[in-house]
């Protein structure tokens, strides 16, 4: 007796996508299996973060269908917000935690409005190097300190998909190897799939696979 | 959500701090009117239960009340000792109780009755026994409180109701009982008999009733009573302060106050019209009041409403991030409503709390206010409605800034924000 083949962790079927009337995605398909990690290249304006926010239920595409981890995106708003929370962890450039909360207090919200255990969060922190710093409010923290410090809020959720937005844009050679480094191997840890927007080329060592887009239209390359 | 609320008030406490108390400072203020005005009339509607009439020497009725019913003031003059019996004679009249007043033993005023008078607030004997004859007093719990006075102590009162009086050294009354605590006047009293009062003024009592105003309650000397009909025997005439009445019938409170205003020398005051009377002029002052503390209230809800307006702004980030992390909107936009109702309770509390502190240290600090029955100790059901009214206008003031979260659109926010 053959096993059900696993869903994806995100597809995308045939899905297009304008703003301001001009057509960002038209006809895009993507297919992440579970755990798979991707990095979706293209320049500014070529619909990477747009495609992020379709994933993440954050935008609704004017045709076709959006799944996650075999879950389809319904037009309910209040449906996306569930699904959201409990399938996706998203990570951006520079939004990366709640400002009147501590590192803790952020992961601890984080676990709670997904549904998941707090007990894991001090073993987080650890792996993210982040263990003195729990107590610290957000602004007290590095640029490096506060990437890393939003990936284990991301990943606190324990999400069947991660999707980050320019993760290491904004860091040094050595604190984005690191956090590049930390983002693959604790979504691999978990089995989370991973899907990273960028244009910093740096990623391409840590990331296989490419997922290029082009400037038109989205299409794939 | 309310944890996330509570690190936002943490996050700006300056701020919180000031709208808490800018709201406390109204709901002190509501708090304080509502208690001292109800607690007042409270205990004027107490201490005049059961006393339907005053008859006094002339004067002002106010003044007449004032200082028989609730002994604030001082008497308005002395009147003959023969209207009690007149009084009493009359078939409209159930009780007709004596006052001697116009003495004091360490603040505690010296009231000449008889024993009936503890039926006027149900009064109970805590220690002892009740005076019976010249000489012994029966003191009130408080009076008991103020002055020390024990059971078997012996003191000398003064003339007049404050401490700068001339001491009565010649006659000391003793104590034979303390009365437990009724919530009236009472508490605040010495009693002794009116013979007593008599005595401390050196005046025997008389063999007959005689008809001689002259023993004036006012702060005068009384070793050369000025326009005492002498009695009989040559001394001064004795006299009394006013009479406490209860009407057999109705038709007696038609017909005995217009019979007695007519005498010259009486007038009757009803403790019910006077106290109405002297609660309407304080009345208007109270509602200038109760108005300007609903506007500091006010000003502490506008003042809630405009943070909390700016913060919907300022926090859109954290706002969209909470959505990302997984909230509804309604879990987003409840912690900027949380935030108006907690700042709100505890301006609530603060408030009550203080305007509670604030009556105690007035009653201790100024003993009018203890006279006239301010207690911290009670509670109004008005302070529910009081609370309940804030926090609604908290609500109020949050519903906007967090219907603006509530309408925020996350993808713009984002796009905007990363």
């Amino acid at each position: 007796m053959l096993a059900a083949p696993m869903p994806a962790a995100l597809e995308c079927r045939s899905i297009s996508f304008a703003r301001g009337g001009r057509p960002i995605l038209s006809g895009f398909n993507l297919l992440l299996g579970t755990g798979e990690q991707a990095l979706l290249l293209g320049p500014s304006g070529s619909g990477k973060t747009s495609l992020l926010n379709l994933a993440a239920g954050l935008l609704t595409p004017d045709s076709g269908v959006v799944l996650l981890d075999g879950e389809p995106m319904t037009a309910s708003p209040a449906a996306r917000d569930a699904l959201r929370r409990r399938k996706v962890g998203i990570i951006f450039q520079t939004l990366r935690l709640i400002s009147a909360l501590s590192l803790r207090g952020n992961l601890e919200l984080a676990a709670r409005l997904a549904g998941q255990p707090t007990d894991g969060i001090d073993r987080l922190l650890e792996q993210l190097a982040l263990a003195h710093r729990a107590e610290a409010r957000p602004r007290a923290l590095s640029q490096g300190e506060a990437q890393r410090a939003a990936i284990a809020r991301a990943l606190v959720a324990r999400p069947a998909l991660l999707l980050a937005d320019e993760p290491t844009s904004a860091l040094d050679d050595d604190n984005a190897a690191r956090v590049a480094g930390l983002l693959t191997g604790l979504a691999a840890n978990q089995g989370t799939a991973l899907l990273v927007a960028t244009h910093d080329s740096r990623l391409k060592a840590h990331i296989p696979r490419t997922i290029q887009l082009d400037q038109a239209a989205g299409a794939p390359a | 959500m309310i944890g996330l609320a509570l690190a936002y008030l943490r996050d700006r406490a300056l701020i919180t701090a000031f709208n808490v108390l800018l709201i406390a400072l109204g709901v002190t203020s509501l708090a304080v009117l509502l208690l001292v005005s109800t607690q007042v009339e409270q205990r004027f509607a107490r201490d005049s239960a059961g006393i339907d009439l005053v008859v006094g020497a002339k004067g002002s009725p106010l003044q007449l009340i004032l200082s028989s019913v609730y002994h604030m003031d001082v008497p308005t003059g002395n009147v003959p000792t023969a209207s009690l019996d007149l009084l009493r004679a009359d078939p409209g009249v159930a009780r007709a109780i004596p006052l001697a007043l116009g003495d004091s033993f360490r603040g505690a005023r010296i009231v000449g009755t008889e024993p009936v008078f503890l039926q006027i607030h149900d009064a109970r004997i805590a220690q002892g026994r009740v005076f019976a004859a010249t000489g012994e007093a029966l003191v009130g719990a408080e009076a008991a409180r103020m002055t020390g006075l024990t059971l078997g102590r012996r003191f000398s009162g003064t003339h007049g109701t404050g401490d700068d009086g001339s001491a009565h050294d010649h006659f000391a009354l003793t104590v034979v009982g303390i009365l437990a605590p009724t919530g009236t006047v009472t508490d605040r009293l010495i009693l002794t008999t009116v013979d007593s009062v008599w005595a401390m003024h050196g005046i025997d009592a008389p063999d007959t009733h005689a008809t001689v105003p002259g023993h004036a309650a006012d702060d005068h000397d009384h070793a050369e009573p000025k326009g005492a009909i002498l009695d009989p025997r040559g001394g001064p005439a004795p006299d009394i302060t006013a009479i406490l009445v209860t009407y057999r019938n109705a038709m007696a409170a038609v017909r005995l106050p217009s019979a007695i205003n007519r005498e010259t020398a009486l007038q009757s005051a009803s403790p019910a019209a006077e106290t109405a009377r002297l609660l309407n002029l304080f009345g208007a002052a109270l509602d200038g009041a109760r108005l300007f503390a609903w506007l500091v209230a006010f000003t502490g809800l506008a003042s809630v409403f405009v943070i909390l307006l700016s913060i919907a702004t300022a926090r859109e980030c954290d706002m969209a991030l909470l959505r990302v992390m997984g909230a509804s909107r309604a879990q987003a936009a409840g912690t900027v409503l949380l935030e108006g109702l907690i700042i709100a309770a505890a301006g609530i509390l603060l408030g009550l709390a203080a305007a509670h502190a604030l009556l105690g240290a007035g009653a201790a600090l100024f003993p009018t206010l203890g006279a006239v029955g301010v207690t911290p100790a009670l509670f109004h059901p008005g302070e529910f409605a009081i609370a309940a009214a804030v926090l609604g206008l908290g609500m109020l003031a949050a519903l906007v800034p967090a219907i603006k979260v509530y309408a925020t659109d996350l993808a713009d926010t984002l796009a905007r924000a990363t």
